[in-house]
């Protein structure tokens, strides 16, 4: 077999990944067609590609820029919120349904983002457990705050409060978007697999282009040893923001995708087990391994649905918990490393001596 | 007055995140990492506790001391099953592994003990001067009311803080466990069993989180598989505070955020949470070694 430069079995490898998407969205498009998908797997599409998304971008933070975040529901929910506000209080001026979801998703991104360098700054001035930590207490503090934020619409304009609904000062015809624990109440689901599918593409694309450029280099530079990369002259804070940001604007744009399929929800909603669960999808993806993500996040997103019916829904967080436990030994352990590459360098001479046969 | 009220109540919150936060401070101490399930180990205790003295009738001081032991064994088991494989490895997998075992825990409660809350009993009522069984005193006529518990908690707290001080400091264990938190390979070379040390620090740390979550479900009364999560992070948010692998520190900034998150309580129910996690961030921003830590250089 003739030997791939490597910047050309990249190229390979991420088609391959932009071909698995592709293709499982013309299946289940034509499978929906022949009306062989179950209305119980129809209502997981969306949230499947939300947390598609969710897992990407967290890859892009844990995988390549070696930061473990807690928080990443945090940017979620900013995105879900912010969308849903904008979506309703344009439902006159933008009637049609795709278009306003589209600005709703763009105005989640940009906030989520903006949220992402509030964030970022301080927080990437620190190290392992210390970030990690301090991810998670933003995410409890971004819960924290949309749970008591009121937000209203009237001939005026949006208005704000902390307190509550009555303290928004309405003027007549205005009506209460976002209220406070309550959350917010949609009545149209603007959400549909195309889009959730469109947004997939776009983290795709924006991620893997990311990572094979010269930023992405640098912010794999500095993951794998900080004290050198920065004495080469990479700036630890720009690329490390860099990284953040993008997966925090991904991920308020997924937020708001997600935020635009349900008819309610509540700040509750993102809390910190989402974020573990985007973590849990990461991990078991592979660290670094966008495909491991896409999949692992389909996955495991549908594997509750197929638990549900065998009785089996329960045992579902325990086994992450296991399989968490496991993968993480499995990947890290010296024993373990040394078995499994054993393994596969066994496997491997067996495929290269039938190749040299032929 | 009522000020003063929410200073004994935060004081007696603080200790309990003092006592929690003592387990993380010597686990960080030694081990280098951020033991994630130590808050669950809490939970599991106030549970042991619960059956105990609920359903076997037992008096609650074997009920405790039952629940530390099993504790105890949990924090060693934990430490050999999943901590101690990954020594070497990096401090992400670490912390992922240390995430997945609190998990494991909640998960596995949740299914052996279910979700509905448990009201905790109160142990500590004692009978006033007409024989009527009160849950607190009061002081200056009336003015000033504290719960039993809050008092026990308080001095708990400073019991236990000045036994691990001695602990630490005379004792030939206590010794050993400076050494490795020192250098690891030095105290190897000097004969330390290493590997035994930190068991026993994990054993010491979830005895203590045992105790923990005893006076903390007393005071809050609720008992959920997730009681433990919160209180955790708060206790390392403690820990961080008051400068992580220091024991003093740790009872400082427990003390403190307890007063803290009380006052922040008072001002706005919603928000305490909030305003605990933004005490972190400072503190982190401003001083990352906290009160009482130690500066560390990075070394290349």
């Amino acid at each position: 077999m003739k030997q791939l430069s490597p910047s050309r079995k990249k190229l390979a490898n991420n088609a391959v990944t932009y071909g698995i998407v592709v293709a499982a969205y013309l299946i289940i498009q034509v499978l929906n067609a022949g009306g062989m998908v179950s209305p119980s797997i129809q209502g997981q599409l969306v949230p499947i590609c939300a947390y598609i998304t969710m897992a990407i971008s967290l890859n892009l933070v844990v995988g390549f820029s070696g930061e473990l975040s807690l928080g990443h529901a945090g940017f979620m929910s900013v995105g879900a919120f912010s969308g849903v506000v904008v979506s309703l209080s344009l439902q006159e001026a933008i009637p049609s349904g795709p278009v306003r979801l589209a600005v709703a998703m763009l105005v989640g991104a940009v906030l989520a983002g903006l949220a992402g360098f509030i964030v970022g700054v301080p927080v990437l001035r620190l190290q392992g457990d210390y970030l990690a930590i301090v991810t998670l207490a933003f995410g409890e503090i971004i819960k924290n705050i949309i749970n008591i934020l009121y937000v209203g619409i009237d001939e005026t304009g949006l208005r704000f409060s902390i307190t509550n609904e009555a303290a928004l000062g309405l003027a007549a015809g205005g009506r209460a978007i976002l209220k406070g624990p309550m959350g917010v109440t949609t009545n149209v689901k603007l959400s549909s697999f195309t889009a959730g599918f469109i947004l997939v593409l776009i983290a795709l694309t924006v991620v893997l282009n990311l990572v094979n450029s010269r930023a992405g280099r640098a912010v794999m530079a500095l993951r794998d040893n900080r004290i050198a990369a920065e004495s080469v002259g990479i700036q630890v804070t720009k690329y490390k923001l860099m990284a953040f940001v993008t997966s925090a604007v991904l991920a308020g744009a997924a937020g708001a995708l997600y935020a635009m399929n349900y008819s309610s929800l509540a700040a509750k909603k993102f809390d910190f087990n989402t974020s573990i669960l985007v973590l849990v999808f990461v991990v078991l993806g592979g660290l670094g391994n966008i495909r491991g993500s896409i999949v692992a996040a389909a996955f495991l997103t549908v594997l509750p649905e197929f638990l549900r019916k065998l009785n089996l829904d329960q045992y579902r967080m325990l086994v992450y918990a296991i399989v968490l436990i496991l993968v993480m030994l499995a990947t890290n352990n010296e024993t373990s490393r040394i078995f499994f590459a054993s393994l596969r360098s066994k496997f491997l001479g067996l495929f290269k001596r039938k190749g040299g046969a032929r | 007055m009522s000020l003063l009220n929410s200073l004994i109540n935060g004081i007696s919150l603080g200790s309990v995140y003092a006592i929690i936060a003592l387990g993380y401070t010597m686990v960080y101490g030694i081990a280098k990492m951020l033991n994630f399930a130590h808050g669950d180990v809490i939970m599991v205790g106030a549970y042991i506790c619960f059956f105990a003295t609920q359903n076997f009738g037992l008096h609650p001081i074997v009920g405790a001391l039952l629940a530390m032991v099993v504790c105890t064994v949990l924090g060693i088991t934990i430490e050999r099953l999943a901590y101690k494989p990954l020594r070497q490895a990096p401090s992400l997998a670490v912390l992922i592994t240390a995430i997945g075992v609190s998990y494991f825990l909640q998960n596995s409660a949740l299914l052996l003990w279910k979700s509905d809350p448990k009201v905790f009993p109160q142990f500590f009522a004692f009978p006033n001067a007409n024989g009527e069984l009160q849950e607190s005193f009061s002081l200056f006529g009336g003015e000033l009311t504290i719960t039993y518990v809050a008092v026990f908690t308080v001095l708990m707290c400073v019991v236990i803080m000045v036994a691990l001080t001695l602990f630490t400091s005379k004792t030939k264990m206590g010794k050993a466990m400076r050494a490795c938190s020192e250098d690891k390979a030095a105290a190897q070379l000097m004969g330390i069993d290493v590997n035994f040390t930190i068991s026993m620090t994990f054993a010491i740390g979830s005895a203590l989180a045992a105790v923990a979550g005893l006076l903390l479900c007393s005071s809050y009364r609720t008992l959920m598989p997730t009681t433990g999560s919160l209180p955790g992070i708060k206790a390392f948010t403690a820990a961080v505070f008051g400068g992580i692998g220091s024991i003093p520190g740790a009872f400082l900034g427990g003390i403190l955020l307890g007063v803290i998150e009380i006052f922040a309580k008072v001002l706005n129910t919603n928000i305490s949470d909030a305003v605990v996690f933004a005490v972190l961030i400072v503190v982190l921003l401003v001083k990352p070694t906290g009160l009482l830590g130690k500066t560390i250089r990075e070394k290349v």
